[in-house]
Order: C-alpha cells, then structure tokens, then sequence
C-alpha cells in the first residue's frame, strides 16, 4: 500500500489494475479520457488496452474478452453509451463470464457535452447494476468491488462517476504493483448461452429480473466492519479482493476504508469522523458506498432527511455541522434500487429532501417506496421544485435548498458582490490561435460568398467554428451526424450547396457510414474532412489515421483519402488549409461538381507534440509551459515540444499597419489583438501560421520565420 | 489547519501546475488534500479554475462562495469574476497582465486589466499585485508567471506552505534544466 495525488480518473484505472484487468477498451470522451491513458501509462505486461474506433466496438472487443473469461473494463462518457447501447442491451441478456466493468462518466451542467443525460436511468433501462462513486478513494474501492461483484451475477456492470468525480484529486491509498490481483482467464468455452434468439432471450429476461430484486436486497444488506473481503472470498472464488486485502495488511483493507477506520485524509474520512458516533448494528455503514448518517445534535428529534449521492453528497456534508446534522441516506447503488435500506432510512422521516444532479432517481425510488409501503412521507427534491431540475449543484446551491427545506441556515457565509464591478472580458471558447480548422472554415467561407451554402458540423474542437467571425457551423447534433443531417437538408432544399464538416477521429468513429449512405442514395455534398492527425478535443488520443496505438506500437495508417476513393467518391482532394489560395480555388472547383465528393484539409493540430505547419516552421503549442513532472513522460514531450519548436511569431508593420482591423474581424484568432487600439499580435499565443498575412490587404503582416522576441 | 485557495486564469496559464506544486507541498507534510480542475472545452481559451482546499474533514473538492482563503489570481480580470469565492477577510495575488478576449478585440473594447486591479484594491483588504510583465522582463520568461504568484502568495503566509516546502516540490517536480528558473522566479517577491 502506499499513499499516491491521484485525479478521480487515474484512481478508477488503478483499481482496474489492481484488480488484474487484462483488457481495457474506450473511446475518448470528456469527462472520462484520463482512465484509458492511465491504464496505458501504469498497466502491467498482462494488459491489453486500445483505443478502439468507437464506444460500440470497444464494448464488443470487451464483450469478448470477458466471454473468455478475462476481467475488462470499457470507458466512454455518457453519450457514448448512446454509441454502445446495441450491445449492451443484448449483453445484459446474455452476461459475461468474467468481470466486466463499463466506465461511464456523466457531465452534469453539461460542461462538456451534448446531453445531461443520466446513465443511472440509462442503467435501469438497460437492467444491469450501476455504481455511483462519490469521491476519488472510493471510486477506487468501488472498481475492484465492481468486478467481482459482476464475476458474482455473471453480468456486465457500470460504474458511473460524474465530471467533479473525475477530474478532482485526492491523496489516496493504493495497492503497490506486487499487492495487485493476477487474474488469468479461464479460455472460451462453446455454448448455445453465448448465441442470442429469442427463446433464450425471453428465458435470460426472466432470469434477471428475478436477479435483479435479489441485488437490491444485497444492496441493502449491512456491512460488518473488514467483512467486505470475507463476504467476496466466500462467495466467489474468484474474487481475490478481499482476501488479498484483509490478509495482507490489515490497516489498509476496503471493509476499513469503507467503514471509516481509515484515519488518511480524503472525501471518505469525513463519514468516518460520523460513522464513530454510529451505535452499532443501528444504522451506518452499507456495501458499496450506501450509507445511512444517523441525526445528530439538534436535529435528532428532526423529522426531516436528505437523501443524495455522489459529489453531491460532498457538497451536502460541506454544509452540515460535525455534530449537529440530519439523518442522511447517501445512495451508491442508484440500480438496482436498495428498497430495504430505504425503508430503514424513512423510518422515523416525515418528508425528505433528494440532493441530485441530472435525473430525479433517487426521488422517484423513494417515492415508489412510500408508495409500495403505504408510507406517510413527503419526498421532495427535483419534481417537486426544491433542487433545480438541470444544471449541476455546488457547494452553494445544496446550502440553498437546505436551508430552504428545513428553514434553518445552512453554509451561509457573506460573499463579495460584484454588481458594481467592471465590465468583466467574456472568454467563450475559441479555436487556438494558428489552429487549421480556422483556415480550412474560412476558405470555404470565402469559396461560397454570395452563394446559398449550408456548413452541417460535428462534434470536435472544430464545432467552435460555429464561433464569430468564422460563424460556419449551422448544425451539430452528434458523433457523425454532419454528413447525414447535410444529406437530409440538401433532399429538401436542392438548390443549396451543401458542406458537411469532420474531423478526422470523428470520420473513422462513425463518419464512413455517413459517406456510404450519401453515395449510395446519390446526395449532393461535399464532405469535408478536417485531419489534423489526432483527436484534439479530448486531448490528443491516436487514432486509426495516425498509425499510432495505446500498446505503444506502430502499426499500418488507414488512409482517409484512399477509403473514401474505395467507397466510389471519385473527387478527393487533399490540401493544405493554410495555403488560402489553394484552399479557396480547391472549394470553389470541387464543390461545383455533382455528387458526393471530397476535401481533405490536412495540416496537424498546433498543440499536438512535434506538429509541423505548412512551411515546416514547427508549431507551438499554445500553452504556456511552466514546470516539467519529471514522473510524466507523454507529457514532458508536449511542453518540450512546444518550447524547443517555438516557431517564428508573424510581424505586423507598424507603417504599413492601415488598422483596417480585416485580420481580426475576418479571422478572429487570438493572436491578433487590439493593444491601445492599435493591430498587434500576442507573441505569447501566435504560432507564425501566416493566415492573417494571407487576409492583409496592405501587406502588413511579415511572413512567419522570423522568431519571437520571447524565444530569442 | 484549513485552507481553501482558488487559482483562476486563462486556459494555458499554468493554474493546473501550480496547484500540483502547492499540493505536493502539502501532501509532503502530511496534510490531506481534495484539488478540482476544469478540463475540456473551456481549456480552449476560456475561463479555468483550479480549487485547491487543504486539511481534516473536508468532503467537496470545489470551494463555497465566501470559503476561499485566498485567490490566486494568474489575469487582473479573472481574479475579479472569482471574487466571490474569497472569505471577507481573505488574500488576492494577482498578476496585473491582461489576456485580451478575441471578443474584445471583435468589438473593439479596449479592456487593459488595470481597472480590475483597481476594482480590487477598493475592495478587498489584503491585495498583492505582481507585475507580470516586469517579472517576465527580469527572469528572462514569461512561463514562470505561476512560481511568481506562489512565492509571492506564500510569502504573504496565506498559501498553507512555505516557500521552503515549495522549493521542495519543485525540486522534486520540475525537470533539472528548468529547476534554476522555477527556483529564481519562487525568490521573484522577496528579490526584485
């Protein structure tokens, strides 16, 4: 054991390896990226991990996997799962043999994402059980329990943190390397259960609804203090968790972090310094993060509760008293719902409040509870008004509904008011400064002035060319959808001309099919396809196109240009956005023709490590390197790179300058800026791209070369 | 000991380096801590916070409006939208460099980061100004900026570490070529 800083992402990939995943499979996605790059980081030789083309396939090459007996863990965030829900529907009917963890992140707010969709319900509907981790340590406990848990029903698990999970960190307790589990799977063995039809189908429903209703009453079964290991160890062999656990050390085994004897720091130690006060056999401590916190100090006679889960259990405990707070029940195992818990928390409770993010579960559980149970208790939360109905809670809007629910303050603290402060500078975000998705939007631009032109986008940094100046997104619906929903608009209105936007991560996910759809049904549309030789967006993960794998091998690229000519696209034509000219001339002539047809704009990404523009110039990137980790090596290379390459910054003229402002009104990048209302560029963003001297009508801005002052 | 500290910029500003420094000082001396960043879309040139809170029984990795001892302030304009985070007695460091929004320069407004500053003072009582510019003048970059803000922050005694603890965590964090560096912008306050 020993004690690691880790983000809640990172811990969930090192319970994963802890417990002897031998296949990880994903796609990227904000919130859940850094999962998948953690277990390529810190895996052991007995660890397969890809990033597979998208959610779908991962889920398949896991499913495989774990038929084979090998313990997986698949990662995506929350509409990813909309990606992978074919299999995974089928896969709750025909289960696994071994464990087999779905790492879904959801993104209350949305901060990142389309939706604010809750994989709780996704899981119910889906009828496979969904943990909900409330903070980093114990999103690390709860993978391993995870997997043997899913060993146990043969079924697929999720596992579901939410974005302040994810990407907040703690110092944690974690296994060393030589602690961790050595699972070997047990081989594929042939049977009719692993072929899905219809009389299976209905005979495996059956089965698991009558699972489904024993879970939840081991979901509410209470824990003795250190039993976790010894329950798993009995039940199924093989499940090493607890036994590895409980007799390796014993300060440091999950039924301790669970119960709170764990005096370390951390989201966990907070229900500790509660659960003391907990007579025993009375209420406490529950499996899998359910807990019941008894009423303490003046609201013992209190008739009221909370009842939450995840972070925002955080923020309702950050607004609680030590020693004087209500009865709180904190839900850790939203699906199936832990009814006899429930019933032990109502006991006593006149009305409850439901502290939640994304959907009202947990309000609804109880209110069927109350419901099925005959009981006279008021559940309030999200239906009834009391808790917003979108958007994610902070520590400030739970101290808000407290106090309005039980009329009594709640973390009021006085705060500074800023109604009389300065304008504050609005920062929406951009594309970087010397980004080719910029170049490649404004030549179309400029290719379709004055014509009827429809800009149908898709999901990836580039969506922000939705942005002013550039204002060249009209649609955005999802993964891939650009191509089709161009399609759909150009049957309607034929006299437009259509341009559908990918990128090149986004074209191998789910943009071929969109291609072929186009082809076969003779649409009209030029696709364009934006490859800047990563997936940038989520932080710049190789994909297919890139010939680079999670393994760390090389491997044969797939060559867009060379799939689209296959798929019968006659017109494909490759070029280099940052060449205006070119680029401009290259719509103008490729867009005129019938059919579907193709542009490839290709030039790498500004903040991928060692990315080389047009004039082979290297790039920077844009981030302003501070301090190096030594202990990171993917990421030492980025900032090196963006050090040692930093490349020649464009020079305005302050004599030819006319201050017509075309670059940044026609441009809008956040190198050219307005200094004392003068034309000038930040020397700290500019990468040398030479776009803006491409726009200048007076030959003001220097060709790239020259290097930046900063560098020198 | 509790503090909650809120480290607020631009997107590739080093806010997130520099809350793993202070952490790693504080982890360093046995202290817990819970930290909290913005990753994704915003990192593209928008407004990021890192929330960093340190000691016994903290549960919420984001920090409460009114709770933050101190503001970390890496623009003048940023350190003014997070205001309301800091306790009415509570510190700002705050560097006086502006990062011109492109919005700013479509319609013209010619925001220069001075204003804010101003708007600070006459706000809040304890309020320590560094100047960006100068700083990246006299140490030779401007990738230092964050080092500058925690020396001048932990000087004042409002960071939770001392400077001797961070020294630590750079050592042990920061690759040997640019250790020199960190090490002369973290003595930047005292020095210059």
């Amino acid at each position: 054991m020993k004690k690691e800083f880790l983000m809640g992402n990172e811990a969930i990939a090192m319970g994963a390896l802890a417990a002897g995943v031998n296949l990880v499979a994903g796609y990227p996605g904000t919130p859940s990226s850094e999962v998948l790059e953690t277990v390529a980081k810190r895996r052991t030789e007995a660890t397969w991990v890809e990033w597979s083309v998208n959610e779908k396939a991962a889920m398949e090459v896991a499913a495989g996997a774990a038929y084979a007996g090998a313990r997986v863990m698949v990662t995506m965030k929350q509409v990813g799962l909309n990606v992978a829900s074919d299999p995974l529907m089928s896969l709750a009917y025909i289960g696994v043999k071994g464990g087999m963890v779905i790492l879904v992140a959801d993104d209350p707010g949305p901060i990142s994402s389309q939706t604010e969709q809750d994989t709780r319900t996704f899981a119910m509907f889906a009828k496979v059980p969904v943990f909900d981790p409330s903070g980093v340590q114990e999103a690390y406990d709860l993978v391993q329990e995870a997997f043997a848990f899913s060993e146990k029903y043969q079924t697929p698990v999720i596992l579901r943190p939410t974005t302040r999970v994810c990407h907040s960190y703690a110092g944690i307790d974690i296994r060393e390397p030589q602690e961790y589990d050595v699972h070997t799977p047990d081989g594929f063995v042939k049977s009719p259960n692993w072929v899905i039809f219809p009389k299976l189908a209905q005979a495996n429903h059956r089965k698991i609804e009558a699972r489904n209703v024993a879970i939840g009453e081991e979901f509410s079964g209470e824990t003795e203090k250190s039993a976790i290991g010894e329950e798993y160890s009995d039940e199924t062999e093989k499940s090493a968790i607890g036994e590895e656990f409980s007799g390796e050390t014993e300060k440091n085994s999950i039924g301790e972090v669970l119960s709170g004897e764990n005096e370390k720091e951390a989201i966990g130690d907070g229900f500790a310094a509660k659960a003391e006060n907990v007579t025993s056999g009375e209420e406490g401590y529950f499996r899998f993060g359910n807990r019941i916190l008894p009423a303490l100090g003046k609201f013992t006679s209190n008739r009221r509760g909370i009842a939450t889960h995840g972070i925002s259990f955080a923020y309702t405990m950050e607004n609680l008293e030590q020693d004087s707070s209500p009865k709180v029940l904190k839900v850790g195992t939203p699906f199936p719902f832990p009814e006899q818990l429930a019933l032990k928390f109502l006991e006593g409770l006149d009305e409850v409040l439901c502290i939640e993010e994304l959907d009202p579960v947990i309000e609804r559980a109880l209110t069927y509870v109350c419901g099925k149970y005959h009981l006279p208790v008021r559940i309030c939360g999200k239906m009834t008004g009391h808790v917003a109905s979108a958007g994610e809670n902070s520590v400030d809007s739970v101290g808000t509904a407290l106090t309005n629910f039980f009329g009594t303050d709640f973390g009021r603290r006085p705060a500074f008011d800023l109604t009389d402060a300065p304008a504050l500078p609005v920062r929406p975000p951009v594309l970087c400064a010397g980004c080719p998705h910029r170049a490649a939007f404004y030549a179309v631009k400029c290719a379709m002035k004055g014509k009827k032109a429809l800009y149908s986008g898709d999901i990836g940094c580039y969506t922000l060319g939705n942005a002013a100046p550039l204002d060249m997104t009209d649609t955005c619906l999802c993964m891939g959808a650009g191509i089709t929903v161009a399609q759909g608009i150009g049957r309607i209105e034929p006299d437009t001309v259509c341009f559908s936007f990918t990128g090149d991560s986004t074209f191998f996910a789910s943009g071929i099919t969109g291609i072929v759809n186009a082809f076969y049904n003779q649409a009209n549309l030029t696709a364009v396809i934006l490859d800047n030789s990563t997936t940038a967006m989520t932080g710049h993960q190789p994909h297919p196109g890139t010939g680079r794998t999670m393994m760390g091998g090389v491997t044969e690229k797939v060559d867009i240009e060379k799939v689209l000519r296959a798929i019968g696209l006659e017109t494909v034509e490759t070029v280099d956005p940052l060449n205006l000219t070119v680029a401009v001339e290259t719509v103008r002539r490729v867009s005129a023709e019938p059919g579907v047809k193709a542009i490839i704009f290709r030039s790498p990404c500004v903040a991928l490590p060692g990315a080389k523009i047009g004039s082979g110039n290297g790039a920077a990137s844009k981030k302003t390197q501070t301090v190096l980790e030594k202990s990171d090596a993917s990421k030492d290379n980025r900032k090196d790179t963006g050090h040692s390459n930093r490349p020649g910054c464009i020079r305005i003229d302050p004599e030819k300058c006319i201050n017509c402002r075309k670059c940044i009104r026609e441009l809008g990048c956040p190198g050219i800026v307005l200094d004392a209302g003068k034309v000038s560029n930040d020397t700290s963003l500019c990468t040398g791209c030479g776009l803006c001297a491409q726009v200048c009508p007076v030959d003001a801005i220097g060709a790239r070369g020259e290097r930046c002052e900063e560098s020198l | 000991m509790h503090k909650s500290i809120l480290l607020c910029g631009v997107g590739g500003q080093g806010t997130v380096l520099a809350s793993k420094l202070v952490a790693a000082a504080a982890m360093a001396k046995g202290l817990p801590i819970l930290t909290a960043e913005t990753i994704g879309m915003a990192q593209r040139g928008g407004s990021v916070t890192s929330h960093l809170r340190m000691g016994e029984n903290l549960y919420s990795p984001l920090i409460g409006r009114g709770q933050a001892d101190l503001i970390l302030g890496f623009e003048p304009g940023e350190a003014v939208r997070n205001l309301p985070y800091l306790k009415a007695d509570g510190t700002v460091v705050v560097n006086t460099r502006p990062v011109r929004p492109v919005t700013g320069s479509l319609s013209g407004t010619d925001y220069t980061g001075l204003e804010m500053i101003e708007y600070l003072k006459s706000k809040v009582g304890h309020v320590l100004v560094v100047d960006g510019d100068r700083a990246a003048e006299e140490l030779g970059s401007a990738k230092v900026l964050n080092v500058v803000l925690l020396g001048t922050a932990a000087e004042s005694g409002a960071l939770g570490v001392t400077k001797e603890e961070l020294k630590s965590a750079i050592r042990e964090k920061v690759a040997p070529r640019f250790l020199e560096l960190n090490l002369r912008a973290l003595d930047y306050a005292a020095i210059y």
